[in-house]
């Protein structure tokens, strides 16, 4: 019966505590990985979005890692968002958190939300290539360089090559990925 | 202005289309289950056709500053398809859910004994759900449709005044509005309503209870026609009050009927002020395509 409660949640306890109410009936029923994945699937985006920030504190191993990477897929910048917390920080392998940055970026979704950053960025030399050639790409298009791009180089500990400018782009509006991936 | 449209198949529109509604004053949309053109062929592509209703939808829309709730239901054309069926037993885990403000779009095709069962068993489903029905009227033998719609909504548990007929034209607009329903009109060019003869039904039949959509969806439609319905309506000397009654007040109350009609979101604009909706997500996320 909690399955459905989640489900009904905006309507019971109004739209602003809905994610928290939900996010507390998944804490409460103890949901484990497969109870997490099937209230996912079942899910809205709601309530998906319930089960990425409650995933880190239910589950320990790799087992629900699916769920992470469904969301990774979206197009859906408030799921991309809640999937790169603390679960993808401990559980995503190398190259799938690298495109998960790199979506953030195209996205627009600030890399603050991407947990434990620094530590999983730093000395990653692979991680540095792939946003120098983003940066090197948006520049060839005449396009602004987001700020967050240079951010996450920092974290890396590789300065960016200096094609071009190299350095931040004087952008008004910080904010100004167009996210066309596809 | 503000508009509501309360029946229009966004999925089959493009972003284009959402920006011109934004700056025509449309504030909120209903998009009812249908058909897509292509039949379906299992329960399990009616499954990720609501999902979207409910997920990428919305996540659209807001980013132009419109609110989208949806309707669910099996749609009365695919309801003569045994391989669809079941997706029945699907609906009401669908229908707890916050955005579904109605069952719909139910009703009859072409009036078949599979249509009868689909109905029927809606119409229970949206009164055990405390939903309101949006029920479309059969584009063919439309008159004997709509006779045949009320018999069945009478028999039903759910009340008359929670059900909105849709697709109403001259030759049924009366029948439906003594049997007490709300009325839909969609505008839609060549084979439903024009803005014309949906000023002079007004003229008719006033106000009251009465809805306007554009119903548009991938076939030859318009998605800014509940617009030029309400200039249409301000040039034949209609108040502001009644273009608001009919295209923003009518459909607040009739979905409202469902409690869940949430029109914050169009408040939430996420292209316009960064706000909650993305959740800190900036103003200017744009989705990949
Ligand atoms: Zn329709």
């Amino acid at each position: 019966m909690w399955e459905l409660r989640i489900a009904e949640a905006g309507r019971r306890c109004g739209p602003e505590h809905a994610e928290a109410a939900r996010v507390l009936l998944l804490h409460t029923a103890g949901a484990d990985a497969p109870a997490l994945a099937r209230v996912y699937r079942q899910g809205t985006a709601d309530e998906r979005r319930a089960v990425l920030e409650a995933l880190p504190h239910l589950v320990d191993g790799p087992e629900a890692l699916p769920i992470v990477e469904d969301a990774l897929r979206t197009n859906d910048t408030r799921l991309v968002a809640a999937a790169v917390g603390p679960y993808a920080a401990r559980h995503l392998d190398a190259h799938n958190w690298r495109h998960a940055v790199l979506k953030c970026l195209f996205t627009g979704v600030p890399v603050d939300s991407v947990a434990d950053l620094p530590r999983r960025a730093r000395a990653d030399a692979e991680l540095a290539r792939m946003l120098d050639d983003y940066a090197a790409e948006r520049r060839a298009a005449d396009r602004p360089v987001p700020h967050d791009l240079y951010r996450v180089l920092d974290l890396t500990g590789h300065p960016a090559t200096p094609t071009g400018t190299g350095a931040p782009d004087s952008v008004t509006d910080p904010t100004a990925p167009d996210g066309k991936e596809s | 202005m503000r508009i509501f449209d309360p029946h229009i198949h966004m999925t089959s529109r493009t972003t284009d289309d959402y920006e011109a509604m934004y700056a025509a004053g449309v504030r909120a949309v209903v998009e009812p289950a249908f058909w897509l053109g292509q039949p379906r062929t299992s329960p399990a592509s009616f499954l990720d056709y609501f999902d979207a209703l409910l997920g990428w939808e919305p996540f659209r829309a807001a980013q132009y500053g419109i609110a989208h709730h949806c309707t669910i239901a099996l749609n009365p054309k695919e309801a003569n398809d045994p391989r669809c069926v079941p997706v029945l037993d699907e609906l009401p885990r669908y229908l707890v859910k916050d955005h579904v403000v109605a069952v719909g779009e139910i009703g009859y095709d072409s009036m078949t004994p599979a249509e009868d069962t689909a109905l029927a068993t809606q119409l229970q489903l949206a009164a055990d759900h405390g939903l309101p029905a949006l029920v479309h009227t059969p584009h063919r033998d439309k008159l004997a449709g709509l006779r045949r719609t009320l018999d069945v909504v009478r028999e039903s548990a759910l009340p008359v005044e929670h059900v909105l007929i849709d697709h109403l034209n001259e030759t049924t607009v009366k029948e439906a509005k003594d049997g007490g329903c709300w009325l839909g009109f969609s505008v839609y060019p060549d084979t439903k309503m024009d803005e014309e003869r949906m000023v002079a039904v007004l003229e008719e039949y006033g106000p009251e209870k009465v809805l306007v959509n554009s119903a548009a969806d991938w076939g030859k439609s318009d998605p800014l026609k509940t617009r030029k319905v309400a200039d249409a309506l301000l040039k034949a000397g209609f108040t502001e009050d009644d273009v608001d009654r009919v295209l923003w007040r009518n459909p607040v109350a009739f979905y409202g009927l469902s409690g869940r009609l949430d029109l914050d979101v169009a408040g939430t604009d996420a292209t316009h002020e960064g706000n909650s909706i993305l959740r800190g997500v900036p103003k200017t996320a744009t989705p990949e395509a």
